[in-house]
């Protein structure tokens, strides 16, 4: 067997989702090699090289790679999947925008956010909001699959990978990037945070959520969202935690004014440990988490950030 | 220009699934069935076109079995001229689907093709990307804004870092976002109306394509369960917890 994995970065760096796939490709077996595409790579492919289990890195540093296009992307990938039995990514956007469109290429399946490999060619994946896990086994001679970070623990590094130039240039005449617009901040990934702190509807507004901002400065948390938050436009689309949205499992979840509909706990419901601050008592968070306190959340919020 | 919708019906969302006891699936029996969710937004988007003069005709496709006429009836009813049935009994999976479609674009001809970005059932998240590559079309995944500027289409899409936009020409394979619009609801009238609209049949084998799956469903399980866990009194409390019992803050 051997598995190629395309490497998820941004701004110039390896992303940890990376570490995370090369987990899975090393529970599948076979040799591992990873694909850096992008321009100006160079650093990032030297960081994937470090990989424990990596054997060897191929880099794609062209111009036609930059942004990530799926058209080109699918391309490159297309060219270099015969020499492999699986393909794997991050089930991340870029990972859910590209990999489809190689597998349809390839004319094989796609299993999407595997959480476990059973065996080569047998996977457990969440369905209906990850309220049942299915169990699959693909008959593609191809497998191509997105894993979701959450179910493997990332590689450590101390990996020396060779580093190989791929020549192979897509054209592509249908897609330009115009822009992107990505949000500034100091705190950890949401997707990487050890603590995350959330807010729903019951933040009442965009500038409430200081006071989870306070709280996440104490605990160096990540601070995310109901997707009710997002749609009142409380903040932006990249926080939003569930089934549509990031999922995540951190150490700590802190849940405050969500009221836990399964499209939310499919987000969040592997975290280790769940507090949900709701005034609600009903409200049906409650039934997963760990700890929660019934109250009214401005009343909550700056006292425990005082006394953390 | 001609917009194409694929539609597919999927278990209401807000239905919590059961699985069989004998684990060989979830359990359909007497659920409530609905539109996906996402292909609510992608009708609405076509139609929404349509009223702004960008679209001359919105066609609804779906691939499945005779009683997901019912989600065309209500793309119909929601604006959407008429209606494609490929019917199926089996299972079918997304790659399946897909190339049902890719031979409906070829038919059809259509200037833009706007799916959900993510079925709620399997939540594959696959279809739209799959046809893209078979009909050789640019894509843009997770729309939450699309604008038709002549032969090409700009489309803000939802990334994990915020917001990207591309430019792609036409025709192109677009999938929805959450926040790309919010659906209407279908009116008695239109609904109505929906019953006469036309609604073409077609097998698989009409179109010439082979839609064998590709994966076997081995088990399906429910996912370990959370256990409840206790109501703290204060935040003094809780503060006392995480640090004493949890052990999750220092
Ligand atoms: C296809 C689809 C996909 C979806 N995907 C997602 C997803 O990925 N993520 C997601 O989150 N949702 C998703 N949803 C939406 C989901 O169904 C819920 O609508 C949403 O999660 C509700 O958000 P909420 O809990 O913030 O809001 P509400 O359900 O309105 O809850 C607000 C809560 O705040 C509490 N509250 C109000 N004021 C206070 C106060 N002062 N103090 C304390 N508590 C207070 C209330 O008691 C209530 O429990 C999806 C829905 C669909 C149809
Ligand atoms: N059987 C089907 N019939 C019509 N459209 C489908 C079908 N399956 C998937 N789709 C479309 O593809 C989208 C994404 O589905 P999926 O990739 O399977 O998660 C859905 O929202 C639909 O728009």
């Amino acid at each position: 067997m051997s598995i190629l994995i395309l490497t998820e970065h941004h701004d110039g760096a390896l992303a940890g989702a990376t570490a995370h796939v090369v987990a899975a490709a090393k529970a599948i077996g076979g040799d591992i090699d990873v694909l850096v595409a992008g321009e100006g790579v160079a650093a990032i492919a030297e960081a994937a090289a470090k990989l424990d289990g990596v054997s060897k890195v191929r880099v794609a540093d062209n111009a036609a790679y930059a942004h990530q296009l799926a058209e080109p992307m699918s391309a490159l990938i297309n060219e270099l999947a015969g020499d492999y039995s699986h393909v794997l990514a991050a089930a991340s956007t870029t990972g859910k925008n590209v990999l489809p469109r190689v597998a349809a290429l390839k004319d094989v399946a796609q299993i999407s956010e595997i959480i476990a490999v059973e065996s080569p060619d047998t996977f457990k994946r969440p369905i209906y909001a990850g309220n049942a896990i299915a169990t699959v086994q693909s008959e593609d001679a191809l497998k191509v699959i997105t894993v979701r970070t959450t179910g493997f623990d990332a590689v450590s590094e101390g990996g020396s990978a060779g580093v190989e130039a791929v020549d192979f240039v897509a054209d592509n005449s249908q897609s330009t990037f115009i822009k992107e617009e990505l949000a500034q901040s100091d705190r950890p990934e949401l997707g990487a945070a050890k603590v995350v702190i959330s807010g729903g509807r019951g933040m009442g507004n965009g500038d409430n959520f200081k006071l989870l901002e306070g709280i996440a400065d104490k605990l160096g948390a990540a601070v995310g969202a109901s997707r009710a938050a997002v749609d009142a436009g409380f903040v932006p689309n990249d926080m939003q935690v569930g089934q549509t949205g990031k999922i995540v499992a951190p150490e700590l979840y802190i849940a405050v004014g969500i009221s836990g509909a399964i499209q939310h706990l499919a987000g969040m419901k592997d975290s280790k440990v769940i507090v949900a601050i709701n005034k609600d008592e009903e409200a049906p968070i409650f039934q997963v988490a760990d700890y929660g306190l019934v109250a009214d959340l401005f009343d909550a919020l700056p006292e425990l950030e005082q006394k953390l | 220009m001609k917009i194409l919708v694929a539609v597919k019906r999927v278990i209401d969302y807000n239905v919590k699934i059961r699985v069989k006891p004998d684990h060989s699936d979830v359990d359909l029996t007497n659920v409530k069935m609905a539109m996906n969710p996402f292909c609510e937004i992608a009708v609405e988007e076509a139609v929404r076109l349509k009223e702004k003069g960008v679209a001359t005709e919105v066609v609804a496709v779906t691939v499945g079995p005779k009683a997901a006429q019912e989600q065309l009836r209500t793309a119909l009813a929601l604006g959407a001229d008429r209606a494609i049935h490929v019917e199926s009994d089996e299972r079918v999976e997304s790659l399946g689907a897909a190339k049902a479609l890719a031979k409906l674009v070829e038919e059809e001809q259509p200037g833009l093709v706007i799916l959900g970005k993510q079925a709620i059932d399997t939540d594959n998240n696959q279809t739209g990307q799959m046809l893209a590559a078979l009909t050789g079309l640019p894509q843009g995944t997770f729309a939450s804004e699309v604008a038709v500027d002549g032969d090409k289409v700009q489309v803000t899409r939802e990334i994990d870092g915020g917001l990207q936009t591309v430019e792609l020409s036409l025709p192109a394979i677009v999938t929805t976002d959450l926040r790309l619009n919010e659906p209407r609801y279908a009116k008695l009238p239109d609904i109505m109306k929906a019953k006469k609209k036309p609604l073409d049949v077609k097998s698989p084998a009409d179109l010439g394509v082979e839609m064998a799956t590709r994966t076997k469903l081995l088990k399906v399980e429910p996912p370990a369960e959370r256990q409840g866990g206790i109501k703290v009194g204060s935040v003094d409390e809780l503060v006392d917890k995480l640090k004493n019992e949890a052990k999750v803050i220092s």
